[in-house]
């Protein structure tokens, strides 16, 4: 019997400081004040987006421009489901995940039909026609917008404090769960062929790996957590309409940008970028255009330098792995492979 | 009984090139087949279009008397058609180990708990045991044709594709991939071998064919075959460099 391992000492460094940062942001609200709570949950917010993203390009090879089309369902489905039905935020957020995955489907056997750029501006197309269909929902506010009932949001939390805290759990829970999804998927079977998709999609296809059925898969997969997490970004926003529900620029092109300054393909990727990101963001801003000028420069060192991104360079240069996703064959002193 | 992979006149063509030209090939169950030919001879296209990654233009491809024409390359890997790439395609951000246990687990359908030994027991084979938790994609030329053996080993394959696995090899370690693959045929592997190295190819298969502009222009005993006056015309200034 061959003896196969994840952990490695990295591996087990990362997840012993996964843990305490996972603590210390759960309990943020006893040492941040209102506006880091606030950036918080919008940073968890990009890192889940961006996770998936990672998920649907760094790995199956799917490069879509058109994510914002179930940010934006997600953020309607809230709207929607809450004017017509009176269904609470909460509630909606967690049911605009099923309900965008049933979406995707028809989309997918639509769009799969085609390959490489041509489905790159095929999600783009499909996401531009869920605005113009939003545009035209006069009960939703057509092409200006609407606001989430104030009753509706008042119904939440007995007060203000209560109800910004109940959305900065549940901003963290949802990046958690995404992070946490991604994980299993890839230490499972259909990770190592994801993996495998990932590395070398004809030498994938010529080991027995159903490329095209893994892809529908994640594709399906994506958009559940995408639109949940658009659902979220809109009940902390009140507000939608289809020009910031359905935004190529801050629900693709950030998350993008994130995914490749992070490290595209790694599952650490993400989060390194969305940190980055923010860190760019918050002290560049102040800087008006300057700032996206600033931005795409630093993308572009970044893919000259390393274009794996931070984390593929750390990986290329200390062989790191913050999360045990790695099999080691454990080898006896004889260099056979046998139980220890 | 019906071959266990036949190419039934396959033809294909790119723009004015015509690559296969009615081409039909039967291997039986049990039988190791070379294929020679100059380079551009449509070799490699001959090994696509029956692993499933080109279609052709005419023709069918059949597996164990089945028409598998119209399959995709994993489903025929599943079945027991497997293609070792003339140019290696490791998956370089994977470990030489879990490249194995990818084409153990999905190329045989079993469950990746189940494959460990066997992928351990392949690496040792094929000489990679001491590489097991190594990066694929730092691997040099000679260990990445030991890696693309080991995957296409690892699928449980009836029909072994290989493709110039011993191009690059030293004497010694062309010898030891020999052994490898009268290890293989031993096991009951059927196996179609392209390969430059003649003496490698003689010393391990039944029947030799010669490819040349796109059809079969011989075919029989390999030592005949090598010695007749049409092969020596077209390919031995090739064979003088293997």
């Amino acid at each position: 019997m061959s003896r196969v391992e994840h952990a490695s000492r990295s591996s087990r460094v990362g997840v012993a400081l996964a843990g305490f940062g996972l603590a210390a942001l759960a309990m943020a609200p006893l040492w941040a004040d209102r506006a880091t709570l606030r950036l918080l949950a919008e940073m968890f917010t990009y890192v889940a987006l961006a996770s998936l993203w990672n998920l649907l390009a760094g790995y199956a090879g799917l490069v879509s421009v058109g994510q914002q089309a179930f940010v934006g369902l997600g953020g309607y489905l809230l709207f929607a489901l809450g004017i017509q039905f009176g269904v609470p935020p909460l509630a909606a957020v967690l049911v605009a995940g099923p309900v965008a995955a049933l979406v995707s489907i028809p989309v997918a056997l639509l769009i799969f039909r085609l390959r490489g750029a041509y489905f790159a501006i095929g999600t783009w197309v499909m996401a531009e026609v869920f605005r113009l269909m939003a545009s035209q929902i006069a009960a939703l506010g057509g092409g200006s917008g609407i606001s989430l009932p104030a009753s509706l949001v008042l119904a939440m939390a007995p007060t203000r404090q209560w109800r910004e805290l109940e959305i900065y759990w549940l901003a963290l829970a949802l990046a958690v769960a995404v992070l946490v999804a991604i994980f299993v998927l890839l230490r499972s079977r259909h990770g190592l062929a994801l993996t495998a998709v990932r590395d070398n999609e004809l030498a994938a296809q010529s080991s027995g790996i159903d490329v095209r059925r893994l892809k529908f898969a994640v594709y399906v997969l994506t958009a559940f957590g995408t639109a949940m997490i658009g659902a979220l970004i809109f009940l902390m926003k009140l507000r939608i309409s289809p020009d910031t529900a359905f935004s190529v620029n801050d629900w693709t092109a950030f998350v993008i940008f994130i995914v490749v300054i992070g490290g595209i393909g790694r599952i650490e990727g993400p989060i390194i970028g969305t940190i980055v990101f923010f860190l760019l963001r918050q002290t560049l801003a102040d800087l008006g255009s300057l700032y996206l000028m600033m931005m795409g420069t630093v993308a572009i060192a970044v893919m000259l330098a390393a274009p794996k991104g931070i984390w593929g360079l750390i990986v290329e240069r200390l062989g790191w792995q913050m999360l045990p996703l790695q099999r080691r064959l454990v080898l006896e002193p004889s260099g056979k492979a046998r139980a220890r | 009984m019906a071959p266990l992979l036949a190419l039934d006149n396959i033809s294909k063509r790119f723009g004015a090139v015509v690559v296969a030209d009615g081409i039909s090939l039967a291997l039986n169950a049990g039988e190791a087949l070379g294929i020679i030919g100059p380079n551009g001879a449509g070799k490699t296209t001959l090994f696509a279009i029956a692993a499933g990654a080109l279609a052709p233009d005419a023709g069918r491809v059949l597996f164990a008397g089945e028409d598998i024409t119209g399959l995709s390359p994993d489903r025929r890997c599943r079945k027991g058609l497997a293609r070792a790439f003339q140019i290696p395609q490791p998956f370089v951000g994977m470990t030489v180990f879990e490249n194995v246990v990818v084409a153990a687990a999905f190329g045989a359908g079993e469950p990746e708990a189940a494959v460990y030994d066997r992928a351990a027991d392949l690496l040792d084979r094929c000489g990679l045991a001491d590489k097991a938790n190594r990066s694929a994609g730092g691997l040099t030329l000679l260990d990445r044709k030991r890696l693309e053996l080991a995957r296409a080993l690892a699928t449980k394959p009836r029909v072994l594709l290989l493709d110039e696995v011993a191009g690059g090899l030293t004497e010694h370690e062309c010898h030891a991939l020999v052994e490898l693959i009268k290890d293989v045929r031993a096991s009951g592997v059927s196996i179609v071998w392209i390969e430059h190295i003649v003496h490698a190819l003689l010393a391990s298969i039944d029947r030799l064919l010669v490819l040349h502009g796109g059809r079969f222009i011989a075919a029989g005993e390999p030592r005949e075959v090598i010695r007749s006056s049409q092969v020596a015309e077209i390919y031995m200034g090739i064979a003088a460099d293997g």
